[in-house]
This record gives structure tokens, C-alpha cells and sequence, in this order.
């Protein structure tokens, strides 16, 4: 398998690269350290440059306007657009789009109308209501959400946890149970507007991220017009599976990317810094800790790379997102935490990114899916229906 | 942590803010009436973190008696927005300190 970049591949993640060196991360030199957030006039000066690049709307389907862009090079520019300090969390601060919720390229076109379109033109936003108090890993066992039928209305009562979004948005993606006897076969999805009566966010989750949070939702007899059911009624978990599975690329990638910025910053650093009379690069434990970490970042790499075609072919590519998604958050993880020792009592000072970067890739081995649930994910597709 | 700060007012003086660490947190500024008009935050760019934020609050309101009060808090800039919400939540509007805020969207919260 060659994972050659073509010219034009080449010529993409230059330009992005650049892009991200001499317009995004300056601006960090003046934000919060915890930041996600730029003022609105260098959030639009961002948008129109990716929109000179042809970039704007990554992942939006070019007949819905995004770029003709497949899932290689896609994931070659998530790996560059989250090499700053907001990156793994809010790459080039979202100035390049994106897809969106998914789903909704698959709604009737009365659904579009009311959500993708708006959500499209930046009007609407909305957020993902799968995990619940009861769990999040296995989703077709642990929602409790309950949605009854009440004549051209479900009427919705349960609630959702670690929402991000859920506070600022004009709607959002919801499961419930509709067939309590029917296990996965039973989970609808409903699309839901956050005005609808009985809908509350109760509280904000905080977490180590600083500047996002998350939200907890609880829906009190909300009724919402059977018109909103996405998809159809008790096969919503498809639709739930189908994102979780896509997902796992792109976050992948954005942990690659960090980890190669940690990285170069090792080096760089060790060969600056220097102790009892030369450079941390010369020291045997320095080098193995570099070299440890470009083992980790080339083994991500590829696999996430691996998964990126198979998708593009169109082949099942599960096993290799999960495997993508495993490798990435677990061996960045350990790149950052070995950047932090090579850098010392700096390492962990928000003078530098790695402190911040430690924070939230922590928090990627749980997000989308734990590493133990993706190792389950591999071994379900190795043992067949028999596990 | 309740989601409402909930400790004692401190009068607005320099004995007061002297007496403050160099910690990360988050703070609240009220006048006589412990209505609150501005909510802030020290951040990792704070110098001397809340006691260096509060002195300039004390030199921004010098000659009028204000109240303060501080959370030690390394989520601070999530907690800055959840006070936020909360006092969007209660009174309909941002403090007045906080008007530039209005500029973005603040999140709602359903408060019990």
C-alpha cells in the first residue's frame, strides 16, 4: 500500500500548513491560554482566507456546496489544522466548516429545509443527544429516554449527559426508546427544537477542558411532531452506529496532528536545552523518548490513513476506525506526556500548550467511544456473530 | 459546587485584595446592594491571577463602595460562562460590566 501524498495532496497540506503557521497560531500569542474562541472580526478574516483555499465546509458533500475532497485528503488537513494550541478541540477555530450533523443529509426534504440547509448557511445550530446517565458505550442497552406515541406527536421524558452544544443550539439530534421489548431494534431518532416546551438544560458539565463544557439535558413531557422522526421509527441506532463509526477518523487525525507538534517541539528543545554541559539531545533517555514518540505517531498515522481508504473505496472500514481511533488518542497521549518530561517544570505551565494538550487528550481516550469499547468494536468483527 | 456563588461578599478594598492568592479563578464584582455587575475571570495570562484581576478592579472603581467575591477555580473559563448563564437566567440580561458579552451567543440553562 502506498501512502504517497499526490501533487495535489501535497500542494493542499502546504498550503494548509502555512495557513495555520502564519494566521492561526499568532493569534494565540494574545488569547487565554484555555481558549476556543476568536473575536468575530479574526473568526471572519479566517473564514474567507479557507474560503480562498476552496476549503470552507470540509466534509459537507459537494452537492450540499462543501469541497470535492475525499477521506485521505481529509484527514491529511485534520492532521494540520489542529497543530496549534486550541487544535485537538477547536482546529483553526472552526473556520474551516464542517459537516455538521451528518444524519441530515439523509432526512425527507422537509427535514433539510427546517435543519440542514439553516445549519448550512450558519443560522441554525445543533448539537448530539446519544449518551445518557445510565452510559454512553453501549447506547442500545442504556437509553432510558422514553418517547410514547400520542397521536401525531411523540411525547419525550429522560435525559442526556455530556452534551456539548446543547445550550446554544436551535436544535438537536435525539434517541429515545420507542419499543422497550426491541433492545437496539427499539431506538428512535427524533430531531428536536430546543424551544419545544419541556426541553431544560439543568446544568453545565465542567470538565478538564476549560473553555468548552459540556451540558445536561432533561426533556419533561416534550412533544414532538412525528414530522421530526429521523429516519424511520425504532431504527434510529443505525443511525447513531453509522456516525460513530465515521467519526472515529477525523478524531483520530486531529490527535495526530497534536502529537506532531508536541513532537517537534521535543526536538527542538532538545537541542537547545542543555544539562551538566550538553543537549538533552544527546542524552540515550532523551532520544528514546523522541524516537518512542515517532513510533507512536507513524503507527496512528498509517492507521488512521489505512482507515481513510478504505472508506474512499467504499469498503467496511469499522475495525480500522476503531483501531485508528485507539492508536491515535492512546500513543498521542503518551507523546504529549513525554514532551511534558523532556520539557520539564515548563512542560506543565501554560506558557506552553502541553499542559492544555495533556488535559484534553486525556480526555480523547473516552470521548467517541473508550479505547476498551474499540478494542470490543475489533474483536466483534474478529470473532463474527459468535462472541 | 453550586452552580450560584455563594460566599460571603468582601468589601472591594486594597487590604482585601491583598489578602487574595495568585490563583486561577473566577469573580464576581457587586455594588452596595450585592447586585452583581461584573463577572470575571484570571486566567493562565492573569498576572498574579485573581489578586492581580482584583486590583484592577479596585483601581477601575476607586471612590465607589463595590463588593467582590472569588472562586478558586481551574475551569475558569467554563465557570465564567456558566455564571453567565446563570445570571442570563435570572435577571434576562448580562451584567452590565459584562455588556461586550452580548456581542456572542451566551448559552441558556433551565434553572430549578
Amino acid at each position: 500500500m502506498d501512502f504517497a501524498m499526490t501533487d495535489e495532496q501535497r500542494l493542499i497540506v502546504e498550503q494548509v500548513r502555512r495557513f495555520v503557521r502564519e494566521e492561526v497560531a499568532p493569534l494565540e500569542d494574545k488569547l487565554d491560554p484555555d481558549e476556543s474562541r476568536l473575536g468575530p472580526d479574526d473568526y471572519a478574516r479566517l473564514v474567507a482566507k479557507v474560503k480562498d483555499m476552496g476549503l470552507h465546509g470540509l466534509g459537507v458533500p459537494p452537492e450540499y456546496g462543501g469541497p470535492d475532497i475525499d477521506t485521505v485528503t481529509m484527514t491529511l488537513i485534520a492532521i494540520e489544522i489542529s497543530q496549534h494550541r486550541a487544535g485537538l478541540y477547536s482546529p483553526c477555530y472552526g473556520s474551516f466548516g464542517g459537516a455538521g450533523l451528518a444524519h441530515l443529509y439523509e432526512a425527507s426534504e422537509d427535514l433539510k429545509k427546517r435543519y440542514l440547509y439553516p445549519t448550512l448557511n450558519g443560522e441554525k445550530h445543533g448539537f448530539f443527544g446519544l449518551t445518557e446517565p445510565s452510559g454512553g458505550s453501549d447506547p442500545a442497552r442504556a437509553i432510558q429516554t422514553r418517547a410514547v406515541k400520542d397521536g401525531d406527536d411523540w411525547v419525550i421524558n429522560g435525559a442526556k449527559i455530556f452534551i456539548s452544544g446543547a445550550d446554544k443550539a436551535e436544535y438537536g439530534i435525539v434517541f429515545a426508546r420507542t419499543d422497550a421489548g426491541k433492545g437496539r431494534n427499539g431506538i428512535t431518532c427524533f430531531i428536536v427544537d430546543t424551544d419545544t416546551p419541556g426541553f431544560h438544560v439543568r446544568r453545565v458539565v465542567h470538565t478538564l477542558r476549560s473553555a468548552y463544557y459540556a451540558t445536561e439535558l432533561q426533556f419533561e413531557n416534550m412533544h414532538v411532531p412525528s414530522a421530526n422522526v429521523l429516519g424511520e421509527v425504532n431504527k434510529g441506532f443505525a443511525i447513531a452506529n453509522d456516525r460513530l463509526s465515521r467519526q472515529r477518523i477525523p478524531y483520530a487525525a486531529s490527535c495526530i496532528g497534536i502529537a506532531i507538534k508536541a513532537q517537534a517541539m521535543c526536538v527542538e528543545y532538545a537541542k537547545l536545552r542543555e544539562t551538566f554541559g550538553a543537549p538533552l539531545a544527546t542524552r540515550q533517555a532523551v532520544q528514546w523518548m523522541v524516537v518512542d514518540n515517532e513510533i507512536d505517531i507513524r503507527t496512528a498515522r498509517w492507521a488512521t490513513l489505512d482507515a481513510a481508504c478504505k472508506a474512499d473505496r467504499g469498503e467496511p472500514f469499522r475495525t480500522e476506525a476503531a483501531m485508528a481511533k485507539l492508536l491515535s488518542t492512546e500513543g498521542a497521549s503518551r507523546v504529549v506526556d513525554r514532551a511534558i518530561q523532556i520539557h520539564g517544570g515548563y512542560g506543565v505551565t501554560k506558557d506552553l500548550p502541553l499542559e492544555r494538550w495533556y488535559r484534553e487528550m486525556r480526555i480523547r481516550r473516552i470521548g467517541e467511544g473508550p479505547s476498551e469499547v474499540q478494542r470490543l468494536v475489533m474483536a466483534r468483527d474478529l470473532f463474527g456473530a459468535s462472541l | 459546587m453550586s452552580v450560584r456563588m455563594k460566599k460571603a461578599w468582601q468589601e472591594l478594598t486594597a487590604a482585601n485584595v491583598a489578602a487574595l492568592g495568585g490563583e486561577l479563578g473566577i469573580y464576581q464584582i457587586a455594588d452596595e446592594n450585592e447586585h452583581v455587575f461584573r463577572i470575571g475571570f484570571a486566567g493562565g495570562r492573569s498576572l498574579f491571577g485573581l489578586r492581580g484581576e482584583l486590583l484592577k478592579a479596585l483601581e477601575e472603581h476607586r471612590g465607589r463602595r463595590t463588593f467582590f467575591r472569588v472562586e478558586i477555580n481551574c475551569q475558569y473559563m467554563s465557570r465564567y460562562e456558566e455564571l453567565l448563564m446563570v445570571h442570563m437566567a435570572d435577571y434576562g440580561s448580562l451584567p452590565a460590566g459584562n455588556a461586550l458579552e452580548g456581542n456572542r451567543k451566551i448559552g441558556r440553562l433551565s434553572i430549578g
